[in-house]
């Protein structure tokens, strides 16, 4: 599955990957419902992380689109807040 | 709801909004190419200006840290003249600053962050411009063909929402750039002035102003006693020249010898 990292570029995760990324994006959602700052880093941090570990960089001329936006890194919790407001 | 579901959604909105204004597949590789030139050009100027503040922020960092220096040294000094309560006030002030110092050295760290990203995103732009000029040409020049159409369609959605998110990081960027530019400002008002050691008032250097009060003082007692010396006892009346000194009379009222006090 391609994954964006905003303001970073794209991934092809695997899919044997998905559940994990899906795992941390729910103890993300969660932690901004909340408006838990530090474990909303921290699961952002590792949700960042996985994505770029377990996903092969996708080449800057190859532009598949994706499935799944990873906020850019070291967003604030009210950074990401203001973007889905965007949304709504 | 999934957070990296919802930015998707808003990145697909804001990619196919950029293109809504086209009306046919080529118009679309056109208005997509110009559009990657802009976002280029963007985030060539929001990374000068991270470059900007993150020079300001040193400079500021290396005058505070000139302040600092200054605020020890008078510390010294007021200690030297045995003015403990002055000493200790430049050494308040001196904490303040540090707190302030601290500060900055985070900002610094933001911005560099933040000219990290520029940079990965202009490259990456960069890389996505050249490779998509010369694909437009290539599907332009098919794209009577239907599978060139969806071509075309695969190749247009995905640099938009590689654009989108361009867009979005720049939009982050900026903002940045503004908090830090106004805390910048705020900052070196506060150099100028004088007022930072103590952001709480009493701007101005008035612990230097002490310093040279006392200094002052010594000199002019200093000054006074080898005046003292140098003219000896029995100072001559002012207004008579040399060596007529002793001239009964002479003394006008007002003008006593030099030096009342030892």
């Amino acid at each position: 599955m391609i994954v964006r990292i905003l303001g970073e570029g794209t991934y092809d995760v695997p899919d044997a990957d998905i559940p994990a990324v899906e795992q941390l994006d729910a103890a993300l959602a969660d932690a901004l419902e909340r408006g838990d700052e530090a474990t909303f880093s921290g699961a952002l941090a590792d949700l960042v992380g996985l994505v770029r570990h377990t996903g092969k960089a996708v080449p800057p001329d190859d532009v598949r689109t994706s499935e799944l936006a990873v906020p850019h890194p070291g967003s604030s919790l009210a950074e990401v807040r203001d973007l889905l407001a965007q949304g709504s | 709801m999934s957070v990296t579901k919802r930015l998707s959604a808003i990145l697909q909105a804001k990619a196919n909004k950029a293109l809504d204004k086209a009306e046919n597949p080529t118009e679309m590789l056109d208005l997509s190419y110009e559009k990657q030139q802009e976002n280029l050009q963007k985030v060539r100027r929001a990374l000068a200006d991270v470059t900007t503040a993150k020079k300001r922020l040193e400079l500021q960092a290396s005058q505070l840290q000139g302040q600092a220096q200054k605020l020890q040294d008078q510390a010294k000094q007021a200690l030297a003249q045995g003015q403990e309560d002055l000493a200790r006030e430049a050494l308040t002030r001196r904490t303040g600053l540090a707190d302030q110092l601290q500060s900055l050295g985070t900002q610094h760290e933001q911005v560099e962050a933040q000219q990290q990203q520029l940079e990965n995103t202009s490259t990456r732009l960069q890389a996505q411009v050249d490779a998509f000029r010369t694909k437009k040409e290539t599907l332009k020049a098919s794209y009577t063909a239907s599978q060139a159409q969806a071509n075309i369609g695969e190749a247009v959605s995905g640099i938009s929402e590689s654009m989108a998110d361009a867009g979005m990081t720049l939009d982050r960027a900026q903002d940045k750039i503004a908090q830090m530019q106004a805390r910048a400002g705020a900052i070196d008002e506060l150099i100028n002035t004088g007022a930072l050691p103590d952001a709480l008032g009493g701007g101005g250097d008035d612990i230097q102003r002490q310093l040279d009060a006392t200094s002052q003082a010594g000199q002019v007692d200093a000054e006074l006693a080898a005046l003292k010396a140098e003219v000896g006892p029995g100072a001559p009346a002012p207004g008579l020249p040399a060596g007529a000194e002793g001239t009964p009379g002479a003394g006008e009222p007002g003008a006593p010898p030099a030096g009342g006090t030892p």
